[in-house]
């Protein structure tokens, strides 16, 4: 077995520069790389581009990065919980591509499986699609869209193991396992490291190959949006 | 005039055996509480589960278990998990058979725009483009007027798109509505509320044909 593992979250991150372009896995706050967005604040990196479903809260996710004003440009699909983002987006100092939340799925897995472009509907007839080739196919207009193209994938894993193998944890999977593979260098952060072998290869959601670095994450917090419950009767 | 809940009750109405549903956020949510309990659905929320369930008990919060609107949730027997893209196969791939979503302005040919106020708000689309270009079977959950009292219901939206020509009934806190060709046809109004104030809240063409039934609860 290849042996991706990294010893830590600085080793992992190695490479990372100013200007560069970033992928980052989770919905919300669910599933986020939180060791890779803390050291990425760390090393203060500036001018960074990250594609990542959402933007984070004022104070967790990636909102630590917009904090530092570390961000130039989000490409996001909803971005709706972050004061501070729409206060840096409104006065022009954050650059911002919103598109639909499937076409972001599919660029990062166009990237991941050397797909270069597709057809999609979506957004065919708004603002999304100004300025994008459209075709008809069956009597229905698309949109070209194109893969994306990022310098690291930051991706958080519930299990791995020392050969890269992923396993992720109910709804914290998300654009995770879509963002592996799909930029140069992958760095997935796990909740449990284990070594090659003691993860059943039935179970396994995404094969080392698509990974090049693994650390076993430290002190997750797992914050909760919208904590919503009902009563016991 | 229905509240929240009764347009979700009423809507609820229009899940059948058998459906694949994704529920918005707001007033689509509400949907699954009022989804008869002898008929088998499915709710898929688009971050990633299929049999969604509701929210779990106090102190049994899951951070790694929520749905669309980063609510925690639980997953029902029987529930499966995936990722992004695999989500959207199965709503792009028109596997999903009904897309129930709220929407700031609907036109009469069928456009939709709910996802941002120019210089106002502007919080993203979301999955709200992917789901009504794709969808077969779309209801809007809405409210018939703004709080200034104007209609939501146009001849063309005056908000950027989500998407066009996609939306087929409307259920409104006034009324059921169809789109057919280019134009709202009523189907039912609102318990006690007369077909004159639904024609002065849609500024859109109006179809009335004979009697119009009350909805019934």
């Amino acid at each position: 077995m290849i042996n991706k593992t990294v010893a830590n979250v600085q080793q992992a991150c190695n490479g990372v520069e100013d200007g560069m372009t970033f992928m980052l896995g989770g919905f919300g706050l669910c599933g986020i790389p939180e060791n890779a967005i803390a050291e990425l604040v760390r090393l203060d990196v500036k001018k960074v581009t990250c594609i990542s479903n959402n933007a984070g809260v004022d104070d967790f996710g990636l909102g630590l990065l917009l904090q530092k004003r570390q961000i130039k440009k989000m490409i996001s699909s909803y971005v709706g919980e972050n004061a501070e983002f729409e206060r840096q987006m409104l006065s022009g100092e954050l650059d911002v591509e919103l598109i639909p939340q499937g076409t972001l799925a599919q660029r990062c897995l166009a990237a991941q499986s050397g797909v270069p472009a597709f057809y999609t509907p979506a957004g065919y007839g708004t603002e999304v699609g100004e300025g994008k080739e459209s075709r008809d196919f069956n009597g229905k207009m698309h949109l070209l869209e194109h893969a994306f193209n990022a310098q690291f994938s930051f991706v958080k894993a519930w299990k791995g193991d020392t050969a890269g193998n992923l396993i992720f944890k109910g709804t914290a999977r998300n654009f995770n396992p879509n963002m592996c593979g799909a930029a140069k260098i992958t760095v997935a952060e796990v909740e449990q490291l284990v070594p090659a072998g003691e993860l059943d290869p039935n179970q396994i959601h995404i094969p080392g190959i698509f990974v090049q670095r693994i650390f076993q994450g430290e002190h997750y917090q797992k914050r909760i949006e919208q904590r919503t419950v009902r009563q016991r009767q | 005039m229905l509240d929240k809940n009764q347009i979700a009750q009423r809507i609820a109405q229009e899940v059948k055996e058998g459906y694949y549903v994704n529920l918005g956020i707001g007033i689509p949510t509400l949907v699954a509480n009022f989804v008869r309990d002898d008929i088998q659905v499915e709710f898929q929320s688009e971050n990633g589960i299929l049999g969604m369930g509701p929210f779990p008990f106090e102190g049994e919060e899951d951070a790694d278990l929520i749905n669309a609107g980063k609510q925690t949730i639980t997953a029902l027997k029987g529930a499966s998990y995936f990722d992004s893209a695999t989500s959207f196969s199965m709503i792009r791939g028109q596997h999903v058979d009904l897309t129930i979503l709220g929407a700031m302005e609907v036109s009469q040919n069928g456009d939709i725009a709910n996802w941002k106020i120019p210089g106002k708000m502007v919080k993203g689309m979301g999955g709200a483009m992917d789901l009504v270009a794709s969808a077969q079977n779309i209801i809007v959950a809405m409210m018939h007027t703004n709080r200034a009292g104007q209609s939501k219901l146009l001849k063309q939206c005056s908000l950027p798109l989500t998407g066009v020509n996609c939306v087929k009934k409307i259920v409104s806190n006034l009324a059921v509505l169809e789109i057919i060709d280019g134009k709202f046809k009523l189907l039912e109004r609102a318990p006690g509320v007369p077909v004159s104030e639904i024609q002065q809240a849609t500024l859109g063409d109006l179809i009335i044909e004979g009697d119009i039934p009350q909805m019934k609860f």
